[in-house]
């Protein structure tokens, strides 16, 4: 599946594509289709989104993830910091990179 | 210390202005992220991996308490309780606003600092060694030469727009804590036989995809035109760099096809030139900058030695303390590498203690190390137990020095958008991993990467480490033999690489390798350079 991500543009804070708005947790992020380099192209004009990409990601039983490690930590915020970050909501969230 | 001139602080403000009016064009959509990011860069504001990042530039690695206070300030106001010193002698914010940058730029104007050129292909900081003024070796203090050249590089109209980002290192001691021939201009200043000054130009070394020691260029430049002569050097870059291809546009590829022979006609001949224009600073500049850095009133006669009854502090003097130039008096290296902690890192709190350390028995002076720990350039001897309880106290206290827990680790891909892997966790595991055995092994550096761009300069580790992707998992490359130290050399792949665990298990390996073989007085570099790469070979994949 393809998901959308970027940041947001004042605060800079990771953002994922939910099909009508951008949220914080990749666990709300849809599959964007063939329709993800449009709706990037807009939703970035549109100052709702900075530097939107499509990546790949994975349905798993606890719901969507990024399929590569970068987009996960990503998604995690840095595993050195945990404390420091907002975390996805999935608390098995700090197993995602291992 | 150099204290900006109105000209300085104007010039600063007026930036400060300019990207406050940048980024509200941008917050309103009046500019798009394309136009927007030239500009940000500009200004050391980078898009990471989780926000932005901004890098805030420390010119020679040089601060003193009010500034150390305005950074931790920072740290607590605009982003999340820390900084990053790097190896650029230079700190980085992790979590920062595009709305609040501007506010950050103009707190940071107000204590004389800035994050201009601190990104994109201009001359970035001009670095220098952290002992600078306190050294026993050096001909003559360096800072000064580095101020010089800061002034002369900033807004420098002409390379703005270099092929690649360009980075300066001046030193003035046979011993390099600088790192200073793997610079794209690596500067010695050194005094002939006359028992003049001048600069000895190193130029093309540098790390990244290529790595490169650079070779002498000139032996001798007279200090009257040291800046002429970088002007020359930087003018042929710029007109034959590698445009044309980002990974061959820094100067050592340049320098490197050319041949160092033909780069210095080149150089020499535009040098030539230069001079009849007459763009040199007078003399009277350098002699303006340089009672700046005039010594700080030095006691006489002070006592020598230390009490060394707690065999804590001991240990702590022996390894993180270094001769000074005035008798009585020491550099005391702080160390940001506390047994799997973070490399380079500190709490606000922390930087506030430092700083007010430094104010208390530092001359207020503090110095980044390019190997992300923070030298108290100044104190006596008989300061140092007082200091250590107090540093100790806070977690500060920790004795590695140049030991196998002083490593160096970059970001990697727990911050930054350009890596294949993580750094800091293997940097956590190892010095935990070594940590009992660390004084057995001595001086051993150890450098991390997490990717080819080499910021945690792997190639220059007694024991490097290079993240990589493997299908899509983090893997790790051993290197071995590399120095950045006067005896620069450049480290070799052992083999295939690891995973995260097995990198740990491999550099313990590597060594055991080193325990066994090694004769007297030998640190683990020398083994390799004796014993060679085979043993270790053998050791590790049999
Ligand atoms: S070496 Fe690579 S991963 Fe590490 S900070 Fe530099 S660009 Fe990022």
């Amino acid at each position: 599946m393809k998901i959308l991500t970027g940041n947001d543009l004042k605060t800079g804070a990771v953002t994922w594509w939910t099909g009508y708005d951008w949220s914080l947790h990749v666990e709300d992020a849809i599959d964007a289709g063939a329709e993800a380099e449009s709706i990037a192209a807009r939703e970035e004009a549109a100052r709702r989104v900075n530097a939107p990409y499509v990546i790949a990601g994975e349905r798993t039983e606890k719901g969507v993830r990024p399929a590569h490690i970068k987009d996960r930590i990503r998604a995690l915020g840095p595993t050195v910091r945990p404390d420091l970050t907002l975390k996805p909501a999935d608390p098995e969230a700090g197993n995602w990179v291992i | 210390m150099y204290r900006y001139d109105t000209y300085d602080q104007q010039m600063v403000d007026t930036r400060v202005a300019e990207f406050r009016d940048q980024v509200a064009r941008r917050l309103a959509g009046k500019i798009t992220e394309d136009q927007f990011k030239p500009l940000r860069l500009m200004n050391g504001l980078y898009l990471q991996l989780h926000a932005y990042m901004l890098r805030v530039a420390i010119p020679y690695g040089t601060l003193d308490s009010r500034q150390m206070h305005a950074l931790a300030d920072i740290a607590d106001k605009y982003d999340r309780g820390y900084g990053h010193f790097t190896t650029r002698q230079n700190i980085q914010y992790n979590w920062i606003k595009l709305a609040e940058a501007p506010d950050i730029l103009a707190d940071l104007a107000a204590v004389e600092m800035h994050a201009i050129q601190t990104s994109g292909n201009c001359i970035r900081n001009i670095s220098s060694d952290h002992f600078a003024g306190a050294a026993a070796d050096e001909v003559v203090d360096p800072r000064p030469y580095a101020e010089l050249l800061r002034q002369w590089s900033s807004f420098h109209p002409e390379f703005t727009a270099l092929p690649r980002k360009f980075k300066i290192a001046v030193i003035a001691s046979e011993t390099d804590r600088a790192a200073m021939k793997l610079h794209d201009i690596g500067i010695r200043m050194v005094r002939n036989d006359a028992g003049e000054i001048g600069a000895q130009f190193w130029v093309g070394g540098g790390m990244g995809r290529t790595p490169m020691i650079a070779p002498c260029i000139n032996e001798f430049v007279p200090v009257d035109s040291l800046v002429t002569y970088c002007e020359a050097a930087l003018r042929v870059y710029n007109r034959h760099g590698r445009r044309d291809n980002k990974y061959k546009a820094r100067i050592k590829i340049l320098v490197h096809e050319l041949g160092a022979d033909e780069y210095r006609r080149q150089v020499e001949e535009e040098f030539a030139h230069l001079q009849a224009q007459g763009i040199e600073p007078p003399l009277a500049e350098l002699e303006r900058i340089s009672a700046f850095f005039a010594d700080p009133p030095f006691e006489k006669d002070l006592p020598r030695g230390v009490d060394r009854s707690d065999p804590d502090f001991a240990l702590w003097v022996d390894t993180n303390t270094v001769p000074h130039k005035v008798p009585g008096y020491v550099a005391a290296v702080i160390s940001l590498k506390p047994v799997g902690g973070i490399p380079g890192d500190a709490t606000s709190d922390q930087m506030r203690l430092m700083a007010d350390l430094a104010r208390a028995y530092s001359f207020d002076e503090m110095r980044v190390t390019h190997t992300q720990n923070i030298a108290l350039p100044h104190v006596r001897q008989a300061d140092l137990y007082t200091l250590w309880k107090k540093l100790d106290e806070a977690g500060l206290g920790t004795a590695n020095l140049d030991q196998a827990g002083d490593i160096i680790a970059c970001p990697g891909l727990d911050y930054c958008s350009l890596a294949n892997a993580r750094s800091i966790p293997v940097a956590q595991k190892l010095s935990e991993r070594l940590a009992p055995n660390a004084a057995e092994l001595g001086e051993l550096k150890i450098k991390i990467s997490g990717c080819i761009n080499a910021c945690g300069h792997h190639h220059a580790g007694h024991i490097g480490i290079l993240g990589v992707d493997r299908k899509g998992t983090e893997n790790y490359q051993l290197l071995l033999g590399g120095s950045e130290a006067e005896d620069t050399s450049l480290a070799k792949i052992v083999g295939p690489g690891f995973d995260e665990a097995g990198i740990v298990d491999a550099v313990e390996t590597a060594t055991g390798v080193y325990l066994a073989q090694r004769t007297k007085g030998e640190r683990f570099l020398d083994t390799y350079r004796r014993i060679g790469i085979e043993p270790f070979k053998e050791a590790l994949y049999g």
